[in-house]
């Protein structure tokens, strides 16, 4: 007798072979996290399956319960640039210029072209790092380990020059509001342009690793396929929207912070699977690179601040130590924070992750009314019920590694 | 900066309701709440604004009436403009808004934000849940009359209550963020712990 390997619908099986109603399969549900190490973070899934199916699936995200909204409604605009850091822990200098730029259009603040130029480096180093991290926790979740230990190697090696720029690693708040913590140090930017150097053939080593990997392809071509409608539909961005096909990227249609000087291109996928959304991430390593490599080639003179920022900045601390003036000047700072007038912004920065968005009610003074953060992990989370149905559990695991999401950034 | 300056005359002729918003960046509206919809959409399908960015709302504080505004952010992939839609909730003690899963199926996890921060309810959405705080929480945290520090609650499960006879306290302030309040002389908003469920003094309960 021939054995049936496939499996067809179960229930249909059942009432074909003519079983009475207590020996039908039941739907099982079953808990995926909230600390499963592929899930990347506190996030729980509730599936409903038939069989190994995925039938149903219901996020339940916000377990960590930090209310960075309600935070920053409470302290001054200065106080809050530490907080940005821990949205998306694995990104925080684009995080850090997202937050600054947002509050330079509500103060109407210019920032000179070398502390542009800083930020626009350091953000795409913080591109460059979060997308090592994604490709290597992927790695894993379908297999595949050394890929994770290279890029750690290549992540030290940055965060080494992060810990050189803000003094910290992991948290760096380095930006001000109308400026930057601190200059450059001597000679940083030559590293930087070493590291682009020798990172390029590592890279290209690291991601052949994976694209044409039996295992990997196997993996990931087909599944979870996001359509152009669906991505738009659900105001997916980043990565995860470009690899459907639509190439929007903030960085070249609104260009911030002296984009536009770059030359640089979007990479769009073509299916919306989990494999081109890995490419395009690989692909926009590779132009990071490229910015970095341009900014530092012409890399400003002048100041790292703005002209008027004396009202939001603290003045420096000899000048507080010897001034009356300064020192009324840095108290006034520092108890009732920078004062703003009263108006709406909405600002969008291209984060690793897709979108960050500030939307800030001002009332005047130095704390925000109201301050709404758009988290690119959010939303694009929010697509995942839809894609889970129909794929099986491990597909599920390398859906949620394609994504991408950091779970700090969707709980705020 | 790119922003389009056709779209105010244009959504002026098309819907005299609405009113210029006072804005320092991209266009915005004040919409009545009832047409807030048909706005979306002819943003949406006439006008080419394919994505709905950030949907939220705005607490005013108890005091001003209306107390809540819902605003929606859109931003269009092929002009590369934002535009900002706002309309007040009729109704400040029960705040109701109509909900935009049909137009966006991103509109479904913000507004279930927006329910569960503020506590506006999404009229015709198809799973109105809370997402960031547990089921069965009493309080809307965004509110302005909630403390930062939060206020104490029964946990969400009665047996787990029983057994442990605590609910979940709110969090410690002292040493905690450094806190400022908004608008108050200077002498009370300087910063300093605030709302102190428990500390040093004050012991936590058992």
């Amino acid at each position: 007798m021939a054995t049936d390997f496939s499996f067809p619908d179960a229930a249909a099986k059942a009432a074909q072979a003519n079983l009475p109603k207590e020996f039908e399969p039941e739907k099982m549900s079953l808990s995926m996290g909230p600390s499963h190490p592929s899930t990347h973070g506190v996030l729980r899934i509730q599936f409903e399956l038939d069989g190994e199916t995925v039938t149903k699936a219901d996020p339940v995200v916000g377990y960590l319960h930090r209310g960075d909204e309600k935070i920053a409604e409470n302290m001054t605009y200065n106080q809050f640039v530490p907080y940005t850091d821990r949205l998306d822990y694995l990104a925080p200098l684009a995080n850090n210029m997202a937050y600054a730029i947002a509050v330079e259009r509500l103060a109407g603040l210019e920032v000179p072209a070398r502390c542009q130029a800083i930020r626009v480096i350091t953000a795409e180093m913080a591109r460059v790092s979060a997308h090592l991290m994604g490709l290597g926790a992927y790695g894993i979740d379908v297999g595949a380990w050394s890929v994770f230990m290279y890029c750690f190697e290549e992540r030290e090696k940055l965060y080494r020059l992060f810990e050189e720029l803000t003094g910290a690693r992991f948290t760096t708040s380095y930006t001000r509001i109308g400026g930057l913590s601190r200059d450059v140090p001597e000679g940083w930017t030559g590293r930087v342009d070493q590291f682009c150097d020798q990172f390029m053939p590592i890279l290209d080593e690291i991601l052949g690793l994976l694209t044409r990997n039996k295992i990997f392809i196997d993996r990931t071509v087909g599944v979870g396929v996001i359509s152009r409608a669906d991505a738009i539909s659900y105001g997916l961005t980043g990565p995860n929207l470009r690899g459907s096909g639509v190439g929007t990227d903030l960085r070249k249609d609104r260009p911030y912070s002296g984009y536009e000087q770059y030359e640089f291109e979007v990479p769009v996928g073509a299916k919306g699977d989990c494999y081109d959304r890995y490419l395009c991430r690989g692909e926009e390593m590779k132009q990071s690179i490229r910015i970095i490599k341009q900014a530092v080639a012409k890399f400003p003179s002048g100041d790292w601040y703005a002209k008027d920022a004396r009202r939001i900045f603290a003045p420096p601390k000899d000048k507080v130590l010897t001034s009356m003036e300064e020192l009324i000047n840095n108290f006034m700072i520092v108890t009732e924070g920078p004062q703003m007038p009263a108006g709406e912004v909405y600002f969008e920065a291209e984060n690793p992750k897709g979108v960050l968005g500030f939307y800030i009610v001002s009332k005047g003074g130095g704390v925000p009314w109201r301050m709404k953060i758009r988290s690119p992990s959010f939303c694009n989370l929010s697509i995942l019920p839809k894609l889970c149905v129909g794929n099986m559990v491990s597909d599920v695991v390398s859906i949620l590694g394609s994504l991408d999401f950091v779970m700090g950034e969707c709980d705020r | 900066m790119t922003t389009d300056v056709a779209i105010t005359t244009a959504v002026a002729q098309q819907f005299p309701s609405t009113t210029p918003r006072a804005s320092l960046d991209c266009p915005a509206f004040n919409v009545p709440a009832a047409e807030a919809l048909a706005l979306l959409q002819y943003l949406r399908d006439a006008q080419g604004y394919d994505f709905l960015m950030d949907l939220t709302a705005v607490d005013w504080s108890a005091e001003q009436s209306p107390r809540f505004t819902v605003v929606w952010h859109l931003y269009s992939s092929t002009k590369h403009c934002y535009v900002r839609v706002a309309a007040a909730c009729p109704a400040d003690a029960d705040p109701a808004m109509p909900t935009a899963t049909g137009l966006w199926a991103g509109a479904d996890w913000h507004e279930r934000e927006t329910y569960d921060m503020l506590g506006i309810k999404f009229t015709g959405h198809p799973d109105l849940r809370r997402i960031l705080m547990w089921d069965g929480y009493p309080y809307f945290p965004l509110r302005k009359e909630f403390p930062l520090a939060g206020l104490p609650t029964e946990m969400s499960d009665a047996e787990i209550n029983e057994e442990i006879k605590v609910g979940v306290i709110s969090a410690p302030m002292a040493g905690g963020p450094f806190v400022a309040t908004p608008g108050e002389p200077m002498s009370e908003a300087e910063p300093r712990a605030k709302d102190e469920a428990w500390n040093e003094k004050k012991e936590k309960p058992e």
